[in-house]
């Protein structure tokens, strides 16, 4: 097992004209991934580019003849709004947005379009996920991958990298990582994540990577505290970042001290995490929290 | 994106609130010209910088004459209010005030959501009554659908204290035309602080603050006119025009070069863990050429601050190769005479141990062993 995606995830790629869009979409079928169909308002062939994966302009023709089940979103920021609803109202379930610089207003009404429904929203401003020998969706590198039974969430693409590569090095693989974007506004929350990996037999121990800013990690440390079963080591990044250089009083008053490196350190040591000072330390603290 | 308070005001006015009657002036001259303009030559001066405080440093200041007009104004043009120099202010005529009251809305990330904040003390010590007397600060919950509705504001006004009742009305007009102002321009922030009652019942906001989201500069073209060259660390805005994300740090001597705002937020945590000060964040962001390396390279070699310079690449989708290809170049055009510490790992990582080795550059694995490395040698040159 693993979560959100697996061996028989069928992925249609939206946004799938543009030459980034196919690069990953070349490297993801290299790996092993199932690419059903390639989306672009731009299409007017059969085929995406080179690539033997049929093209089509709407989402809705992907769906009814490929059974896509998960979208992958390379749409440029100007245009995810619209590319994320058409993927809601065909009834894609599971949603990975890798586009960067969507606006906030955007994404605030995406979630509150989806609250209380059972769709998985992965990013936006994210590096997709991948459950290694499996199948990858997005722009990770598959190579430092290795299968396993760790899970692993972040808030950053290239954090997540450094430290698998210790984990692998380490000889603990991965169950599945999910990179859930740097945006102020996730489609999927820590919580969110961790309550999968929390289902998740396959799943023996949890890193979390997170940074400053906002409170998701603090809400992941009462729902570790409350709910998890499960070892939780962690990284947080920006000890050393200068407090934001914010205006105006109402940020302010409305954050109260929340959202910095300290406060959720503290709070993650509460819950029982282990948090590594620096990105070395991560795969030993995993090993001994196993071998309590 | 954050706006100066005479641009704010200008948005304001466009969207039906009431502003002091007032110009920006870049010298001493137009200033004087301002004050004319008006019945009385009684004037507010306020230095245009975009950081807090400015009351404090003595950039906002009364003056009731033209000769005071002229004095203050010139006194303030050219002040040096935290790391800015003030080359604009803004000339308003004197409000009577009669009472100061807070009004702001704000994206509100954590709740998915927005929202709006009043009180009716308003005022610089606002976030102190927040703290001590927070049943005087009232905020409200708005979801993006149906957005603000008029019976939150109906609820708020409820509960003004019986000598304001009377400007119920003025109050509950502003909100909404400041919301509709928060949402059209995809702000971040909007807020009147003081939103002031005249002594003749009028409701104007004295001053203010705008915040837009820069990633929705795209659909409100009419806010980046307002960016000026004056408002910007000129190494911040050389980055921002390189589609670099580049924060300068005070006190810091390692130049950083990193690719990813989670890794170079880690690399300035290592760096600073190992004994050693960051003069910088640098995102490269995700797919970066040889071309943008070089770009970034520059940025930090200007840096002056700088003594050594620190590049950690993990190569995802960034190719190794083309990250020595770009230091390379900058080698040959910019003639780096800082000492730099490379770590490259991941794809293509052999090929471009290869490129540097041909040229005596040597290359680390590891972060940690490279930033023990830069940390030592800012030190050396520290001495």
């Amino acid at each position: 097992m693993s979560i959100i995606i697996n061996s028989s995830s069928r992925i249609a790629v939206q946004g799938a004209a543009g030459v980034e869009g196919q690069f990953h979409m070349s490297e993801m079928i290299k790996y092993g991934t199932k690419i059903v169909a390639g989306i672009d308002p731009a299409f007017q062939t059969d085929k995406v580019g080179d690539l033997d994966v049929p093209a089509y302009t709407t989402l809705k023709k992907a769906v009814e003849e490929h059974n896509a089940d998960t979208s992958l979103i390379f749409v440029p920021a100007p245009f995810a709004y619209d590319a994320i609803m058409e993927a809601l109202y065909c009834g894609i379930k599971k949603i990975i947005v890798i586009t960067e610089g969507i606006p906030v207003n955007d994404m605030m009404k995406i979630k509150q379009y989806t609250k209380g429904s059972d769709v998985v929203i992965v990013g936006p401003n994210c590096p997709g996920l991948i459950t290694p020998g499996e199948c990858k969706a997005g722009i990770l590198p598959g190579h430092i991958f290795k299968k396993g039974s760790i899970g692993v969430i972040s808030r950053s693409g290239t954090l997540t990298y450094e430290i698998v590569q210790h984990l692998t090095e380490a000889g603990l693989g991965q169950s599945t990582c999910v990179g859930i974007g740097g945006d102020p506004v996730q489609g999927s929350t820590f919580v969110d994540i961790l309550k999968q990996f929390n289902a998740d037999d396959d799943t023996k121990a949890v890193v979390m990577l997170g940074e400053i800013g906002g409170v998701e990690e603090e809400k992941a440390a009462d729902y570790i505290r409350d709910h998890f079963t499960k070892p939780v080591a962690a990284f947080i990044a920006g000890k050393s970042a200068p407090p934001g250089k914010t205006m105006g009083h109402a940020g302010a008053i409305i954050s109260a001290g929340k959202g910095t490196a300290e406060a959720k350190i503290s709070a993650l040591k509460e819950a029982g995490v282990a948090v590594a000072v620096i990105p070395d330390d991560i795969a030993d603290l995993i090993k001994s929290e196993l071998n309590k | 994106m954050n706006l100066n308070e005479f641009q704010a005001k200008e948005l304001f006015s466009k969207f039906g609130l009431p502003v002091p009657n007032g110009k920006v002036a870049w010298s001493t001259e137009e200033a004087l010209g301002i004050a004319k303009s008006f019945p009385e030559p009684k004037v507010v001066i306020k230095a245009q910088v975009l950081t807090g405080g400015r009351g404090k440093a003595g950039g906002v200041k009364l003056a009731n004459s033209l000769e005071e007009v002229e004095k203050i104004s010139s006194e303030i043009l050219g002040m040096k209010i935290k790391e800015f120099t003030v080359k604009k202010v803004l000339v308003e005529e004197q409000m009577s005030i009669e009472k100061e009251m807070y009004l702001s809305f704000i994206q509100d990330r954590d709740n998915r959501g927005y929202r709006m904040i009043f009180s009716e003390e308003g005022g610089v010590e606002i976030e102190e009554l927040a703290r001590t007397q927070p049943d005087k600060v009232m905020m409200v919950q708005i979801e993006p659908f149906p957005g603000l509705v008029p019976f939150q504001l109906r609820e708020v006004l409820s509960k003004l204290s019986p000598e304001n009742k009377k400007h119920a009305r003025g109050i509950y007009q502003m909100m909404n035309k400041l919301y509709k102002l928060f949402i059209e321009k995809d702000a971040t922030l909007t807020e009147i602080n003081p939103l002031i009652i005249t002594s003749d019942g009028k409701c104007i906001a004295c001053d203010g603050k705008i915040s837009i989201d820069n990633s929705a500069l795209y659909r409100n073209k009419d806010v980046i006119e307002y960016r000026l060259p004056e408002d910007e660390n000129p190494l911040e805005r050389e980055a921002r025009e390189k589609q670099l994300n580049y924060v300068k740090l005070d006190g810091g001597n390692i130049g950083c070069l990193v690719n990813g705002a989670g890794l170079a937020m880690t690399t300035m945590d290592v760096i600073k863990h190992f004994g050693g000060e960051p003069a910088n964040f640098l995102d490269l962001g995700g797919g970066a050429k040889a071309e943008h390396v070089k770009n970034a390279l520059k940025i930090i070699v200007d840096d002056d601050d700088v003594n050594t310079i620190f590049i950690n690449i993990f190569g995802g989708i960034v190719r190794c190769d083309l990250v020595a290809e770009g230091i390379l170049n900058a080698k040959k055009e910019l003639d780096i005479k800082k000492e730099m510490v490379i770590r490259l790992l991941g794809t293509n990582d052999k090929i471009a141990y290869e490129m540097l080795e041909k040229e005596n550059i040597s290359v680390f694995t590891a972060m940690t062993a490279a930033a023990k490395e830069a940390v030592k040698l800012s030190k050396q040159q520290g001495v």
